[in-house]
């Protein structure tokens, strides 16, 4: 069950925003062996100042976010063996600046959780919910902030509209937020006008495919959100009613499928 | 990396020039160390009270270990066992802590963890429901009733992410990525801490009127553990340093089931819920063992019972292929896991290549949680230092000699409130004057930068690491003797030793191989404190199981053993009568004992 001889083989992004290239690096191969592993290795054995972000290793956090071959992956929970025959590239997210090899600055992404509007109950908690009602609020709730979503997504990756846009992650957050039998702020004029720009957003659904805890981000998330900002913002009766009572748009409550 | 409240902090920020090194200087009424469940719970308290609010978090917000707990939230809020009540919850943990947990943090927590749930529930957090629209509740080992409010198996993460965000939309400033290296004292009472960004190696002096301590614990002594890299237990170090006194600290807690294979993942955690929703322990010849331990409660006996139980089938050679045991779900089918273990069933099918719902899993005891820590008075979690404040896993006394699962979230957040209210009460009752002699932080960043900034080469921290790692599996695990805990204790002193040795490549830049180097002191102590105290603890209780002295002693069930640093700098350890309970708690055990 240890090294059987063979060694894993992967080149790492070696540097820092400025400067950096790739670094070839070998390591005993182990059974079961995830990318993590192999990074920690190097890290304990060959280059002790190797930069890497990890937790939990169990893909239970989402720090260990990184790109191999180009494409977003939790280290801990991608296994070598799924590179039989290819080369294993690494590299940190590209959609914010590299601090050093695979570590780049996220802190982009906690500005954006500021501006959210929190959940917020004039009731009082025992709430009384019933499990139809919640079911569906599981699924964003699984959310382990890889920013995985967030670093594949064209309007931030390509576009690089990260002043006007919060991104997959936080409309996954305003999602359930929204959906919340419970909750009672209006977050519509936020995602239209404010931080959340969820206009921009084309539906290419790259951030569901490298969802790793299989939330269906641009079904489940965005296009409810959209329908229902279209709703409240494009509705001839809607948008008179705004400039009657002066108001951006109307109160929301509950559902977002059921408006 | 740090994320600003609305407001900022009304922290002064200066520029200082030391002789060799310039930090920045930061001021908070309260600075609370490490931002987890307990964390993140007292920043909100004192920053809702209008104090000004830094949390030092090592990793990113919302990464820390809370993030791993899967099982639930112990609370007696009676939605599926109306029976339950607050006092059978208290009986509960003083008997699977064995009586030597502080009763009046076990009666506190018993009361007040329903509000808290509530609490949570009010802020966001959302939990599976019973068919009336409550709260659901699921059973686990030793709890009397079905107490454990939860969603699915990542009921950490729920909690973590409502804290979260709690705490971003308070005016509190975090500091993420931020290691501190000591704290300072004036007129003996704490009065800030010396900190460094991961991200740039920069210093960050923090005067505070007032420090909660909410580090969590330290696995990561052990090879195998349940533990992520940030459980290095820097919290208790530091406040040992500072002069608190801890309590307990022989009491590490092995959980039962934790993966074995592939070897990358040995250790980690396999949730008490599967045993919670029917899981049945077998061994290699098929048999469920755990008949011969624990008649009644079987696979949900404590988890001090069953970690012994399966290494002792291992041991006596009926142990898996690769030296476990066998934990089998697969009668709950495939949705029923879907729905109650979704977490576990990815994990073993991603990391494993084992479906759950079609074969058993094979697990093995990890160590998982720190029962011992720093003492602390209940209702104001007070450590003995003035100014000192400690909520959560780097606390002691709740769990006395053995914690059941689900007690650990519900503590984050019944004392990390009480260590907030505690905090806001010190720092509003008198004055502060925070001034400490800027020498005496240069000297401290001297002491930091000595492993990288020398130009030697030296010993790796990672070897040092490994090293103790392996020392304390050999000498301080499940099953312990005099003989083995003293060669254990002779080799973690040599580590010390090697200590000053200790010399990284690169910058200042992230780089882990410095921060391990750091790290690696507070394990190599943790070990230290640990095995001598294992040592004075002659009996078996709880999570402490000595091969030779295999018995309860009547005597120690009366004693805690205080460590604290004595005049010379050593480890001193005093064995301290527990004050007898009152007669309204004592009585609740009499009472039962008629029935």
């Amino acid at each position: 069950m240890t090294a059987d001889g063979s060694a894993a083989r992967l080149k790492v992004y070696r540097g820092d925003g400025e400067n950096g290239e790739f670094v070839e690096y070998e390591t005993p191969m182990v059974t079961g062996m995830v990318v993590l592993d192999a990074i920690l290795n190097i890290q304990a054995e060959q280059e002790s100042d190797l930069a890497v972000r990890w937790n939990c290793k169990a893909a239970h956090c989402g720090s260990c976010s990184a790109e191999i071959n180009g494409v977003p992956k939790l280290l801990c929970k991608t296994r070598i063996e799924e590179y039989e025959g290819r080369e294993i590239n690494v590299q940190p997210l590209k959609a914010w600046p590299i601090i050093k090899d695979l570590v780049s600055d996220v802190s982009w992404n906690y500005e954006v959780s500021r501006s959210t509007i929190p959940f917020h109950s004039e009731q009082q908690a025992p709430f009384t919910m019933y499990e139809e009602d919640v079911e569906r609020l599981y699924e964003p709730k699984k959310c382990i902030e890889c920013f995985m979503c967030q670093d594949v997504c064209h309007v931030l990756r390509t576009h690089e509209k990260h002043d006007v846009f919060a991104g997959p992650r936080f409309f996954v957050r305003n999602q359930w937020l929204q959906m919340h039998p419970m909750d009672d702020r209006d977050r519509l004029r936020y995602l239209k006008e404010d931080r959340g720009g969820i206009q921009y957003c084309n539906i290419t659904k790259c951030c569901t495919e490298v969802c790793p805890v299989g939330i269906k981000i641009t079904d489940n998330s965005i296009i409810p959100l959209k329908e229902r900002v279209a709703d409240e913002y494009y509705d001839p009766a809607k948008w008179l009613m705004r400039k009657i009572r002066g108001r951006k748009n109307g109160a929301s409550n509950g559902s977002v499928n059921g408006s | 990396m740090d994320t600003n409240g609305h407001n900022g902090s009304n922290g002064a920020s200066a520029q200082r020039n030391g002789s060799s090194e310039k930090y920045e200087v930061q001021e908070h009424d309260v600075l609370v160390i490490g931002a987890g469940g307990a964390g993140l719970r007292a920043a909100v308290e004192a920053s809702e009270a209008g104090l000004s609010v830094g949390v030092v978090s090592k990793s990113l917000l919302g990464k820390a270990h809370t993030v791993m707990a899967e099982g639930g939230m112990a609370a007696a809020v009676g939605n599926v066992d109306p029976e339950d009540s607050w006092k059978t919850h208290f009986m509960d943990t003083m008997k699977s802590g064995k009586f030597i947990n502080n009763w009046r943090m076990a009666e506190l927590h018993a009361k007040e963890s329903p509000d808290r749930v509530y609490e949570l529930e009010q802020w966001g957090a959302l939990f599976q429901r019973t068919p009336e629209g409550k709260i659901s509740q699921r059973p686990f080992g030793a709890h009397t009733y079905r107490r454990l409010c939860h969603v699915g198996d990542r009921t950490g993460l729920e909690l973590i992410r409502t804290m979260q965000e709690k705490t971003l939309a308070t005016d509190a400033k975090v500091y993420m990525e931020t290691t501190v290296t000591r704290l300072f004292k004036k007129d003996g009472k704490v009065v800030g801490a010396l900190a460094y960004t991961r991200e740039s190696g920069k210093f960050i002096y923090i005067k505070a009127k007032a420090v909660v301590m909410a580090t969590g614990g330290w696995g990561r002594i052990f090879e195998v553990t349940s533990n992520s890299w940030e459980g290095t237990g820097d919290g208790v170090v530091l406040s040992y340093d500072a002069g608190a006194d801890l309590v307990d600290m022989e009491m590490m807690q092995f959980h039962p089931t934790g993966m074995v294979w592939p070897p990358g993942v040995a250790g980690l955690l396999v949730t008490e819920g599967v045993r919670g929703e029917g899981g049945i322990l077998k061994n290699s010849k098929g048999e469920r063992y755990m008949a011969r331990y624990d008649e009644q409660r079987m696979e949900l006996s404590s988890r001090d019972v069953v970690a012994r139980a399966n290494y002792t089938e291992v041991q006596e050679g009926r142990g898996s292929p690769h030296g476990g045991v066998y934990l089998d779900i697969t009668h709950l089918g495939y949705d029923g896991i879907m729905k109650k273990l979704p977490t576990m069933h990815e994990q073993f099918l991603k990391l494993a290549d084992i479906d759950i719902s079609k074969e058993p899993m094979e697990v093995f005891p990890t160590v998982h949680y720190t029962m011992g820590g720093v003492k602390v008075e209940p209702e104001n979690c007070a450590s003995t230092v003035p100014g000192l404040f400690a909520a959560g896993e780097v606390a002691g006394g709740l769990h006395g000699a053995n914690r059941l699962g689900g007690n650990s979230l519900s503590d984050l957040l019944v004392f990390g409130r009480r260590a907030g209210i505690g905090a806001i009460e010190y720092v509003n009752e008198g004055s502060h004057s925070l001034e400490v002699e800027g020498s005496e932080i240069e000297r401290e960043i001297e002491r930091v930068l000595k492993p990288i900034e020398t130009g030697e080469t030296g010993e790796s921290p990672y070897l040092i690491q490994q090293e103790l790692q392996k020392a304390m599996m050999d000498h301080a695990n499940i099953m312990r003797t005099e003989e083995d805990l003293k060669e254990g204790l002779g080799k973690i002193l040599a580590l010390k030793d090697r200590l000053e040795n200790i010399r990284v490549q690169g910058s200042r830049l992230f780089n882990p191989g410095w921060h391990a180097a750091q790290d690696v002191r507070y394990l190599v102590q943790i070990s230290e404190i640990i095995l001598r105290t294992a040592l004075e603890r002659r009996e078996c209780r709880g999570a402490q199981w000595r091969l030779d002295h295999p018995d309860m002693d009547e005597e120690l069930g009366h004693v805690n053993f205080i460590v604290s640093k004595d005049g010379q700098g050593e480890v001193g350890i005093e064995s301290r009568e527990i004050a007898p309970m009152p007669e309204h708690l004592s009585g609740l055990f009499k009472e039962e004992a008629k029935v």
